[in-house]
């Protein structure tokens, strides 16, 4: 199709995305920005402006954490996962609840910059990169944890398949073996496709770098991109498959990562609905962190007219929608229970609500259920304090929920006999605090040396982006 | 003068209606070796410079290649070299190899659509000879380049460089590969 079999400007416009009117108060891009203006303010900041106190102030805290990370790492490799609070029936305690928890929020990353493609959502062009930089921080922090509870951290890799003298070979029949494979290929894969959607950028910089040494890093970085059109269809073909391959693959890690659960027979555990009810939540606190990174750094970096109240209220919908299908599991887990009539689920349902560790499960219910009910309100969902403050709480709610999930379910088995009550110890604090830290740490270095936002896509979301007016998509 | 360091001649711009103007002009001029810098993916240039785009096939050909490996893996470790026997229930159990299956599948389609992608753009290329234009440093912000390669049939130093002055363009310049 030529430019001129296209239909008309305003027909096109008709059908258009509402975001990209400039009138709307809720778009997606505010009406004075230009190519010029984008690269100079994303690339700026990397490499011009001032670095703001916020900055320094937010990594040296992370950093602070980062030290107790690796002294509580170092200590465990020294004495072994018993300064841990694990035992025999809780052999799972922090550390597992800290992995699902970290590899839930990196899952609203993929979906803001995989899914939301497909879908040709336009809003998510301008917070795609810095959700995909926070799935692979949090796929990193997440990594940590069954990696140090493996005990002898140092012989990961005999969970690999591999040629070895001791002629032993892992079971494909066992959910945590399809877990490291689900789990790297998700690091793998969304690392390539943040570098790869990050390449047209790292060009931009290279050219506007002043100094020597930066032109040379980040020319080393962009591997010589000069936006010629043929590039740019390989890239885009290359974009469009990856987000194809990703969408699937997220879904298919918190559904492998259910199943280390429901293919055991603990009561609490062996449930059919885990793998959507895991992936709901997965999405809900994944959206809570974008919503608390993005808000303080909107406002630090002054990025309100790329990132808009269409997003937050965006990223709030997708929020409270996540948030309900998982109130809906919360209400038909006890439902499943009493129809079910087993003997130990039913105990299960007693224990969760008035058993020792019943502020686990009422904690959940306001934090996850009955507080983010606010996002109902157009009021909470567009401004950034209230918004932020219900972000946090779910963050929190949600470490809970998986906390509830494993310690609770774990302490109280078939008999009687071995039950016992998960006591978490200092090391176990430090390590999920630390790890906190690393994310911290890891995501302040991406926003001071790497474009944060997507120069080249918000470019194709301007007015005049397309030949003969228009934007682009 | 046309000299055997000329890479091409270069014709910049600031607007992507009179860009994708200007490069119709020049096919039906009947240039061929032609090539477009923009700062962000223009749909309606891959309609005038045709683009044989083989990263679907790249990407196809290493799912099948991440099935095939992980299938047989699977088959071979599980039935063959290290058979576990569970009250003689089937060694080939296939339906729990297809987690595995799926992910091998994701990760070398995934790896194949990378670097194939750098392969099909001849990355990495530090250095080209666009390079060596001042202005070009624009082309990854705010300004389009159009270029024609010397290697073009009836590429000719002053009647081309004329041609393109009458498209419109903020510059016209010829690029040398120093």
């Amino acid at each position: 199709m030529t430019v001129e079999e296209r239909a008309p400007i305003e027909e096109r416009q008709r059908h258009a995305d509402r975001g990209l009117d400039p009138n709307n108060p809720l778009r997606v891009v505010a009406p004075s920005t230009t190519f010029e203006t984008v690269s100079e303010q994303i690339s700026s900041i990397v490499l011009t402006r001032k670095v703001p106190l916020f900055w320094w102030c937010a990594f040296g805290f992370g950093v602070f954490l980062l030290i107790w990370f690796i002294i509580a790492i170092t200590w465990l490799l020294a004495k072994g996962v018993g300064i841990w609070g694990i035992e025999i029936p809780n052999a799972w305690g922090f550390a597992i609840t800290n992995f699902v928890w970290w590899i839930g929020i990196g899952h609203a990353g993929t979906l803001i910059s995989a899914f939301l493609l497909l879908l040709r959502q336009t809003w998510r062009n301008s917070i795609n990169r810095f959700a995909e930089a926070m799935t692979i921080f949090a796929v990193m922090c997440a990594g940590m944890f069954p990696l140090f509870h493996l005990g002898r951290a140092w012989i990961f890799y005999w969970i690999l398949p591999y040629p070895n003298t001791m002629t032993a070979q892992p079971n494909f029949r066992s959910p945590l073996v399809w877990d490291v494979f689900a789990v790297s290929t998700y690091f793998t894969i969304s690392l390539l496709f943040w570098y790869l959607g990050m390449v047209p950028d790292l060009a931009t910089l290279r050219d506007r770098a002043t100094s020597r040494f930066k032109k040379g890093v980040y020319g080393i970085m962009s591997f010589g991109w000069r936006g010629a059109s043929h590039h740019w269809k390989y890239h885009q073909s290359a974009c469009l498959l990856l987000a194809g391959l990703a969408t699937p693959l997220v879904l298919s890690v918190h559904t492998v990562v259910s199943f280390d659960f429901t293919i055991a027979i603990l009561p609490g555990w062996h449930s059919t609905i885990f793998p959507p009810y895991f992936v709901a939540g997965a999405i809900y606190s994944g959206f809570a962190m974008v919503l608390a990174l993005c808000i303080p750094i909107r406002a630090v970096y002054g990025l309100h007219n790329l990132i808009t109240v269409r997003h937050l209220n965006n990223c709030a919908k997708l929020m409270l929608a996540t948030g309900l299908v998982l109130a809906y599991t919360y209400a038909i887990e006890p439902f499943t229970s009493w129809y079910g009539g087993s003997e130990f689920e039913l105990a299960l349902v007693h224990n969760r609500a008035v058993g020792p560790q019943a502020w686990a499960y009422w904690l959940v219910i306001l934090l996850n259920v009955v507080i983010p009910q606010a996002l109902w309100f157009y009021k909470v969902r567009t401004r950034p304090v209230p918004l932020f403050l219900v972000s946090c709480v779910v963050l929190v709610g949600m470490w809970v929920e998986r906390y509830m999930i494993i310690v609770v379910s774990l302490g109280r088995d078939f008999l009687p006999s071995s039950w016992a009550n998960f006591v978490a110890t200092f090391w176990d604090n430090a390590t999920l605090y630390g790890s906190v830290g690393l994310f911290i740490t890891l995501f302040m270095l991406f926003v001071r040396y790497l474009p944060m936002i997507s120069m080249a896509e918000v470019r194709e979301l301007l007015p005049f982006s397309r030949p003969g007016g228009g934007t682009e998509k | 003068m046309t000299d055997a360091s000329t890479y091409g001649m270069v014709a910049e711009f600031d607007d992507p209606t009179a860009l994708v103007e200007a490069a119709r002009r020049i096919k039906q001029e009947g240039y061929r070796h032609l090539e477009a810098y923009t700062p962000y993916p223009i749909e309606d240039l891959h309609e005038i410079i045709h683009v044989n785009n083989r990263v679907p096939l790249i990407c196809l050909i290493g799912g099948l290649l991440g099935a095939a490996t992980a299938w047989s893996m699977e088959y071979y470790i599980a039935a063959i070299d290290y058979p576990i026997n569970v009250g003689g229930r089937p060694l080939y159990s296939w339906p729990a190899f297809i987690p595995i299956l799926f992910e091998l599948t994701v990760l070398f389609a995934g790896c194949f659509c990378f670097f194939g992608t750098l392969a099909l753009c001849g990355f990495p290329r530090p250095h080209f000879p666009l390079f060596s234009l001042p202005q070009f440093a624009e082309a990854t912000s705010s300004r389009m380049f159009l270029c024609i390669d010397k290697a073009d049939p009836i590429y000719d130093s002053e009647l081309t460089a004329k041609f393109l002055n009458e498209l419109g363009p903020i510059g016209v310049w010829e690029v040398h590969d120093e």
